[in-house]
């Protein structure tokens, strides 16, 4: 660039020459110089404000475009993530203690139906009602000729019922992915799984939503995808509690019971290995709750948790293991069963007489009434309360399901004398199998308190103690004798020491008003083996009458003890106890006389 | 050496745009090829877990106990009862094992016939 000089010499001689002031020829250059560098700086500053502006532009425009490519385009799952198993979206199965499934999915379709989209609607009813019997084709015909634009024909088919509608070749039948909870053992432990239904539906999905049992009680926990199908594993053995049921039931029908239940519980964990309430149903095919009458006849209702009933004598045991843990008496001491016992307008009678005295194990082997309630008037109405309370006899059961709360023991509305009186032989509180079942453990297990529960337990840390280990053994060696000498002789099962308590409680009448005089409950109380105990089982029957004798049989030593002994039988082996058998000498070795 | 700068920087502009350029497109296959196998796993899952359910219908306790009744000529299967239960000492010692053949004779029915016209 030349630079063009502010003084140029031609121009200053010309003008000193003209008599000029030369300084004005520097000042108009100075300006003129400066007019330039100001446009140049001018057009600079201009370029990139352009330059600044643009990138602005472009960095804006791509955001906005990024926006309205966000808000506009489908969502979509994060293909690239690491984290998370995004498959496994299905309700988690429930497993047994074994790992065998109690429940699972089953993927199938739903049918539906588009009126408009259909071309020949009068074949489509046609074709319909052929698959599926139970349609109607006047009133399909009538919603697929209507003003309807959408109609739901199916919830659940099967493949051949699928590819049977898809021959029918209609463009407006429509079948969406449906998943189906299935009870691949049909009514086995019904009570405890409950049962499933849809929630919310759609034609993509629906919503598999619990209705009873563990099934609404661990809903949350079942749909959590977090839990990447891991399944809920519970206490219930399978084996076990398909043996259960085929005895309960085969001792139901021959006890002509109209209902019956039972609860195998490990003695040590409080884990129900098996829990049975006939009659029984089928979850696959959930029968309607009744909605007349009475619901302990629905075979929805859980005789084992939600029946709550006075079980009878069962209950003396506790009356004499808490008058022994209170140092009141031994096993030994006499105690007076000179009847009838009269307190104010009752009286307390025996189901014989037992003469002027029993010892204590005698007065559980006899079951007697009085010598019981003898035994409750030294503990006292306050202290037997709270023993009682002590063994969850007065609140419902933890156990994990919805109806576990409805299984709330019937106590007397004023705890007198007279309550504790009967209540020591199991009248005037009402519980259910599975309280006693709990109760049992409790006192059986060598005396720490058990929370029953339906989920697997490795380990469970001992409860409080209530009662000593001393009480307990002589508890257990009491219910031996009742087995061995007492009422329930029909309780013996070779190889294994079974000890057990019967009860036989008059059924209150309905109406109210005191009690029938021909039906009762008879229960079972076991726990095998006595020596060891592992495990306790509880055997209700309601309502059972034994007719092979010359009148009816009605006390649970005819009734609930055969059925819980041929339990035993069946299920203990299930169980991994082996019999003990007696070695009476050894093989091949006489004893000869010298 | 100004000038070398500026053509070095534009290379290695190139470079790292032709790298970037195949990286995304290698990217795009892996992510292509992880949702076909979520798909594959997912529908293996679903074959599992219907056959899942097979299985376990198929081993129902009732269904069991029916086919134990049909096949009990063949299988003389029952409930497992306490007699089931033996002791160790019930158990056989091994057999002792046969000894060798170390001196085979053949003999066939014509060998026989010759043997016999010998006689």
């Amino acid at each position: 660039m030349t630079r063009t000089p502010l003084r140029p010499l031609a121009r200053i001689l010309r003008a000193r020459a003209e008599g000029e002031n030369p300084d004005a020829i520097e000042a108009e250059n100075r300006a003129r110089r400066h007019a330039a560098m100001a446009d140049k700086q001018r057009q600079r500053a201009e370029g990139r404000l352009l330059v600044l502006g643009l990138a602005f532009f472009c960095a804006f425009g791509l955001i906005g475009m990024r926006m309205g490519a966000l808000a506009s385009s489908v969502p979509e799952e994060p293909r690239a993530s690491v984290a998370g198993n995004p498959i496994i979206g299905q309700r988690s199965d429930i497993v047994d203690r074994n790992g065998r499934i109690l429940a699972t999915n089953l993927a199938t379709h739903s049918l539906y139906a588009h009126p408009r989209d259909m071309i020949d609607p009068a074949a489509a009813a046609k074709g319909l009602v052929e698959i599926f019997p139970e349609l109607n084709e006047a009133e399909l015909l009538e919603d697929f000729t209507g003003d309807r634009r959408f109609l739901w024909i199916r919830r659940q088919i099967s493949p051949e019922q699928m590819q049977a509608v898809h021959d029918i070749g209609s463009p407006g039948l429509l079948f969406g992915p449906r998943e189906m909870r299935l009870y691949p053992n049909g009514p086995i432990a019904a009570h405890i799984l409950g049962g499933a239904s849809y929630g919310r539906e759609g034609v993509a999905s629906a919503e598999v939503i619990g209705v009873a049992g563990v099934e609404r009680q661990f809903d949350a926990y079942l749909r959590d995808p977090a839990n990447e199908g891991a399944p809920l594993q519970l206490s219930l053995d399978l084996t076990v509690q398909a043996a259960a049921e085929q005895v309960l039931a085969g001792g139901m029908s021959i006890m002509n019971a109209k209902g019956a239940s039972s609860v195998l519980m490990d003695i040590h964990t409080g884990e129900v290995i098996s829990m049975v309430s006939l009659p029984d149903f089928d979850p696959n095919n959930r029968p309607a709750v009744l909605t007349t009458g009475d619901q302990s006849d629905s075979p929805l209702f859980n005789r084992a948790v939600q029946g709550v009933y006075e079980l009878g004598s069962v209950f003396k045991i506790f009356t004499t293991a808490q008058a022994m843990e209170l140092g009141l008496i031994n096993p030994n001491t006499m105690i007076d069963t000179q009847g009838p016992l009269t307190w104010g307008r009752f009286r307390i009678r025996d189901f014989k007489d037992y003469g002027p005295e029993l010892s204590t194990t005698d007065v559980i082997v006899e079951s007697s009434n009085i010598g019981t309630a003898r035994i409750a008037m030294q503990i006292g109405a306050e202290r037997q309360r709270e023993f009682l309370d002590s063994l969850g006899f007065l609140a419902p059961t933890p156990l994990e399901m919805v109806e576990a709360p409805t299984g709330r023991p019937l106590l007397p509305p004023n705890w007198s004398e007279i309550s504790t009186m009967t209540i020591s032989y199991g009248h005037g509180l009402s519980s259910s199998p599975v309280h006693l079942a709990a109760g049992y453990a409790s006192l059986l297990n060598g005396g720490t308190r058990v929370e029953p529960t339906l989920l697997r337990r490795e380990t469970v840390e001992p409860g409080p103690r209530i009662v000593s280990e001393a009480v307990s053994a002589r508890s257990r060696e009491m219910l031996r004798q009742v087995v061995v000498r007492g009422t329930a002789s029909f309780g013996e099962v070779p190889g294994y020491s079974v000890g057990g308590k019967t009860g036989t409680a008059d059924k209150p009448r309905t109406a109210g008003g005191g009690y029938y005089d021909d039906k009762v409950i008879s229960t079972f109380a076991s726990v095998f083996p006595t020596d060891d105990p592992q495990y306790v089982l509880i055997v209700t029957l309601d309502e059972p009458s034994e007719n092979s004798g010359e009148e009816p049989r009605r006390t649970a030593g005819w009734t609930a003890v055969p059925v819980a002994a041929e339990m035993i039988r069946r299920v203990a082996p299930l169980l991994g106890l082996r019999p003990q058998v007696d070695t009476s000498q050894p093989v091949g070795v006489t004893l000869t006389a010298n | 050496m100004r000038g070398l700068l500026y053509v070095l920087t534009a290379l290695a502009v190139i470079g790292l745009a032709f790298w970037a350029y195949q990286e995304n497109y290698k990217t795009q296959a892996a992510i292509a090829e992880v949702r076909d196998l979520h798909q594959e796993i997912g529908a293996a899952h679903e074959r599992l877990s219907m056959l899942r359910a097979e299985w376990a219908y198929l081993n129902r306790p009732d269904r069991l106990a029916d086919l134990a009744d049909l096949n009990f000529d063949r299988l003389g299967l029952l409930p497992l009862m306490p007699d089931a239960f033996g002791a160790a000492d019930q158990i056989i010692y091994p057999l002792p094992p046969i000894a060798p053949i170390v001196n085979p004779i053949e003999l066939s029915a014509d060998d026989l016939a010759a043997l016999e016209n010998d006689l």
